[in-house]
């Protein structure tokens, strides 16, 4: 975990409600892709956790959805702006396990960190195979980041505006060696029971601090109470407890 | 003694700042961020006897000027406290610590106080009647004088090290519950802990925390919190330690002034983790600007 000052280069919106942030500073704090920064939002007090998407020497990218107070600040300041960021928190996605074809599903703004992902499993020589879900056409985004690494993901739409009408796991018959997913509970959960692969789950909650003192985000799992922002937000499928 | 150095219930502090229990964890986060030996103490995770998971998520919301948390005291409980935590920590901090204990009955107190007392690094206990995010605990217990006297006493029979203890704010009077405790044999006062207060969530129309109500906590809360401070001290003859939404050097000089001993310091360790020793580096300079030679000579100093 490093804190540092970041400059906003760019903050533009990608559909009505998803925005690009791309924040220039020292991203040396950044050991892994999953990890997340921790922003500190000009007039609010607790400051707002966001997955990093991609990252290089002098900036990182962040692509969020405007969903309450703080993301809607966010959304309003200019360019030049300076931020205050935690980075390199949380553990991230562990690339060891990936296997030669691993499954990358992302649902919303879940997909921020598969792009990073994506971008270094290709580095590692694996083919990652990759699945978007979205509501609609219209709140598609990222697709063509994903493109411009040569990567052509499926993408499912849950009114058929486009792709596969449906959800990630309409469109998961792909064989892969193991699975790597971020979005909503939901969708992890329906992700992971339909994947006979091993995996890796990234879940998105609220948090308090973002580096393990609050206990504000705890979650309960088959080794007792974890911390998402600290022994997560990246937990093995074969911890999760899953709630009814 | 250095110009920072104040003494709490006999036991000197190289400065006045402690990280407040619940902010802190048992010390290990921060430790890997900076030298916890800077710090005077600090206050670890309230401890209960058995281990507790606390409240369902979420537990955590934003509020103007501060945070609201029902976090309910998720800890490993007082064992697994002693065989994994305390050694733990003793590779990282070398000073006495404040164990911070919260209980369900009279007995969980005094049965909890018991174990910790018998641990070397633990220096002071702080005994956690104020806790508003736990049902038929914590906060009961301080809002009653008597029940508050009743554990005071239960816990100084079973240890010989000093006693503080940590006052709600959710009261009438709190110079009723600290005269009590004052009575009641208590070594000192911790005030305050969290203020009751809650959010509604607009888009569900449901409130906001699982756990409907949580503390407010932040630099919304310090003039209240300092109000508290200066009447208490006023009230008792025993040490107070302050603590409610300090976040500053200039925070820390206003509780001192206002009758603390000693200054904790909470949310502000959540949005920044390097609140602390910040603060700790600006104080000198703030000393003298105000012309202040020793922390020490300020304690009441508002009083007249």
């Amino acid at each position: 975990m490093r804190q540092s000052l970041f400059t906003i280069a760019e903050n533009t919106p990608l559909t009505a409600s998803v925005a690009r942030l791309r924040l220039r500073g020292n991203t040396a704090g950044i050991t892994a892709p999953g990890q997340f920064v921790n922003i500190a939002v000009p007039s609010l007090f607790l400051r707002r956790p966001f997955s990093v998407c991609d990252w290089d020497e002098g900036s990182l990218t962040v692509l969020y959805q405007t969903v309450g107070k703080g993301t809607e600040l966010l959304r309003s300041l200019p360019l030049g702006t300076e931020l205050d960021l935690l980075t390199g928190l949380g553990n991230g996605f562990d690339m060891s396990c990936a296997g030669p074809t691993p499954l990358l599903v992302g649902g919303g703004t879940g997909i921020s960190p598969l792009l990073g992902l994506a971008r270094r499993l290709l580095g590692q020589g694996c083919e990652p195979r990759v699945i978007l879900g979205f509501r609609s056409a219209d709140d598609m985004f990222a697709l063509r980041l994903f493109h411009a690494l040569g990567l052509y993901p499926s993408v499912t739409t849950e009114d058929g505006s486009f792709g596969i009408r449906g959800r990630v796991t309409d469109a998961m018959d792909l064989p892969h060696s193991y699975l790597y997913a971020c979005g909503p509970e939901a969708m992890l959960r329906a992700a992971a029971e339909k994947s006979p692969a091993e995996g890796q789950l990234s879940f998105d909650v609220r948090m308090g601090c973002g580096f393990g003192a609050c206990m504000g985000c705890t979650k309960q799992t088959v080794n007792g109470p974890r911390r998402v922002c600290k022994d997560g937000p990246v937990f093995r499928k074969e911890e999760i407890l899953w709630e009814d | 003694m250095g110009r920072l150095s104040v003494t709490l219930c006999g036991i000197e502090l190289d400065n006045p700042l402690i990280p407040a229990s619940g902010c802190f964890g048992y010390g290990h986060e921060f430790a890997a961020y900076y030298d916890i030996d800077r710090l005077g103490t600090f206050a670890f995770k309230g401890t209960t006897r058995e281990a507790r998971f606390g409240n369902p998520a979420p537990r955590i919301a934003e509020a103007p000027g501060g945070m609201l948390n029902a976090i309910g005291l998720q800890n490993p409980g007082v064992d697994a406290v002693i065989a994994e935590e305390l050694p733990k920590l003793r590779a990282v901090f070398h000073k006495p610590v404040i164990a911070n204990v919260s209980g369900f009955s009279v007995e969980e107190y005094a049965e909890v106080c018991a174990k910790l007392d018998r641990e070397e690094q633990v220096g002071w206990l702080e005994v956690n009647i104020s806790c508003p995010n736990v049902h038929g605990g914590g906060m009961s217990f301080g809002t009653d004088p008597a029940a508050a006297a009743a554990v005071t006493r239960a816990v100084k029979a079973v240890t010989t090290k000093p006693v503080l203890v940590k006052l709600s704010p959710n009261v009438t009077d709190i110079t009723a519950i600290a005269r009590a405790c004052e009575e009641a044999g208590a070594d000192g006062l911790s005030l305050i802990n969290t203020l009751l207060g809650m959010r509604i969530d607009l888009k569900t129309r449901r409130p906001l925390l699982a756990n409907v109500t949580g503390g407010i906590s932040g630099p919304a809360l310090f003039p209240l919190a300092l109000r508290m401070v200066w009447q208490v001290s006023q009230a008792v003859h025993i040490p107070v330690v302050g603590l409610g939404g300090v976040s500053s050097a200039e925070d820390v000089i206003e509780m001192l002034l206002a009758g603390a001993s000693a200054v904790q310091i909470g949310a502000a360790n959540l949005r920044d983790p390097f609140a602390c020793p910040k603060i700790l580096d600006a104080l000198p300079g703030v000393m003298d600007r105000y012309g202040i030679e020793n922390l020490c000579d300020i304690i009441g100093g508002a009083h007249g």
